[in-house]
C-alpha cells in the first residue's frame, strides 16, 4: 500500500530529526494528514505503529495523527472552495491520492473554471512535531 | 517538515547510475533520445528503468508505446510497470490525457512524491527524461536525484547550441557530472560546436523512418537513429559510467 511508503518517510524523517535535535528518546510525534491525499488513516497508522517500534529511538513515542481539510483557491478570480465539495470518480481521486498535484488535471475552480488554483491547506503528509528527551 | 524527502535516498539505492537525459530548449529530440538510449541499453542487457519527468510535455509514453490501461501497481509504494523491457514511471498513469498546469512549487512537490513512493527494481541504468530549460525541475532534479549524470542534447542548429552552452555552465557552476554531448538530427554537412571540457559522444543522423517506429520498440531498434545510439550506448557503458 501506498500508506506503508508514507509511513516509511515518516519514520526516516522522525529519526533523522531526532537525530539532529540530540534527542536520546522522542516521546510524541504529531503528524497532519491533508484531506487530498485521501490517506486511509487506519492503514496509515497501523503501518506507522509497526514502523515506530522497529526503531529503539521512536518505540515509546506517542503517535499523533490529525486530519486538515483541504482548501483550494483560484489565482484567476480569488474564489475560495473546499475539497469536500467535489464530486470526483474513484479513478481520478486514485490518481490525486497517488500525485495530489494531479488534481490541477482535474479540478476546476467552481466560480471561473480556472484551472490555475493553488492548495493552500491539506495537501499531504507533514511532519508537524517532534517531542523528546535530550 | 516534508516527510517525504528523506525516504528518497533510500528509494534509489537500487539504482547502479542515473542518466539525466537534458537539453537546453524543447525541439532538439530529447525523449527520443531517452528513452532509445533505455531500449537500446536494456537491448544490450542492462536493467533499466525510465522516469519521465518533463511533466509539461511528457512524451517518452508515446515513443515507448504501450497499453494504455498500464498501471503501477501498489506494494508499500508504487511499482513501476514494465513496459517492453523498461521499468517505466511517467505522471501520465495519473493525468492520462489531460493537461496538468503546474506551477514551480506544484512541480517540486509532485517530483518529491514521485520519487518518495516509486519502488524501483534493481536497475543499472535509470534514465530520467528532463524538462528542457534551466527551471524548478531541473534544479530540482539535480538536488533529490542525488547526483544523475547528464547526457545533454542538441542539434547543428546556433539556437540549440546557445542554450546548451548555458546548460554547460550551470552544470558546472553546480559541480553536476556531464557525460557528454550528443548531436541529434545531424547533416554531413555541419559541423557541430564542441563544447569545452565536454565530451563529444557522437552524431544520430536525421532518420526519415523513425516518426514511423515510434511506439513500437521493434520497429524503433531497426532504425539508423538506433543503430547509432547502440553506439554511444556501449562506449558510455563501457567507458564513463
Amino acid at each position: 500500500m501506498h500508506e506503508w511508503a508514507l509511513a516509511e518517510a515518516v519514520v526516516a524523517t522522525a529519526k533523522k530529526a531526532a537525530h539532529e535535535g540530540h534527542l536520546q528518546e522522542v516521546t510524541g510525534i504529531t503528524i497532519k494528514l491533508g484531506e487530498l491525499q485521501q490517506i486511509e488513516r487506519e492503514i496509515f497508522e497501523f503501518a506507522l505503529e509497526q514502523l515506530v517500534k522497529e526503531e529503539p529511538l521512536l518505540r515509546h513515542a506517542h503517535v499523533h495523527v490529525e486530519l486538515e481539510r483541504a482548501q483550494f483557491r483560484c489565482r484567476a478570480c480569488g474564489s475560495e472552495w473546499a475539497f469536500e465539495e467535489q464530486d470526483l470518480s474513484a479513478e481520478i481521486a486514485e490518481a490525486i491520492h497517488f500525485i495530489p498535484e494531479v488534481a490541477h488535471a482535474y479540478i476546476r475552480c467552481p466560480r471561473c473554471h480556472s484551472p490555475d488554483f493553488e492548495v493552500i491547506a491539506g495537501r499531504g503528509v507533514w511532519l508537524a512535531s517532534l517531542k523528546g528527551e535530550e | 517538515m516534508d516527510p517525504r524527502v528523506a525516504i528518497i535516498g533510500e528509494r534509489l539505492k537500487s539504482i547502479k547510475k542515473i542518466i539525466a537525459v537534458a537539453a537546453g530548449k524543447g525541439g532538439v529530440g530529447k525523449s527520443t533520445v531517452a528513452t532509445g538510449l533505455a531500449l537500446v541499453l536494456s537491448e544490450i542487457g542492462y536493467r533499466v528503468g525510465l522516469l519521465d519527468l518533463d511533466f509539461y510535455g511528457p512524451s517518452t509514453h508515446i515513443i515507448l508505446g504501450g497499453p494504455e490501461e498500464i498501471h503501477p501497481t501498489e506494494e508499500r509504494g508504487i511499482v513501476p510497470p514494465n513496459v517492453h523491457g523498461i521499468e517505466f514511471i511517467s505522471l501520465v498513469y495519473y493525468t492520462r490525457e489531460r493537461p496538468a498546469p503546474l506551477r514551480g512549487p506544484d512541480v517540486t512537490n509532485a517530483l518529491i512524491e514521485l520519487l518518495a513512493i516509486t519502488r524501483w527494481g534493481d536497475l543499472d541504468f535509470l534514465i530520467v527524461d528532463m524538462p528542457p530549460g534551466l527551471g524548478d525541475t531541473t534544479l530540482d532534479a539535480i538536488r533529490f536525484l542525488q547526483r544523475p549524470r547528464f547526457l545533454i542534447v542538441t542539434t547543428p542548429s546556433r539556437i540549440a547550441q546557445e542554450t546548451v552552452s548555458k546548460l554547460v555552465i550551470l552544470l558546472k557552476e553546480l559541480g553536476v557530472p556531464i557525460l557528454g554531448v550528443i548531436e541529434n538530427m545531424g547533416r554531413p554537412s555541419d559541423r557541430a560546436q564542441r563544447f569545452s571540457g565536454v565530451r563529444f559522444l557522437g552524431e544520430l543522423p536525421y532518420d526519415e523512418g523513425l516518426e514511423g517506429a515510434l511506439g513500437d520498440p521493434k520497429s524503433f531498434l531497426q532504425t539508423e537513429f538506433a543503430r547509432t545510439l547502440r553506439e554511444i550506448a556501449l562506449d558510455l557503458s563501457q567507458q564513463a559510467i
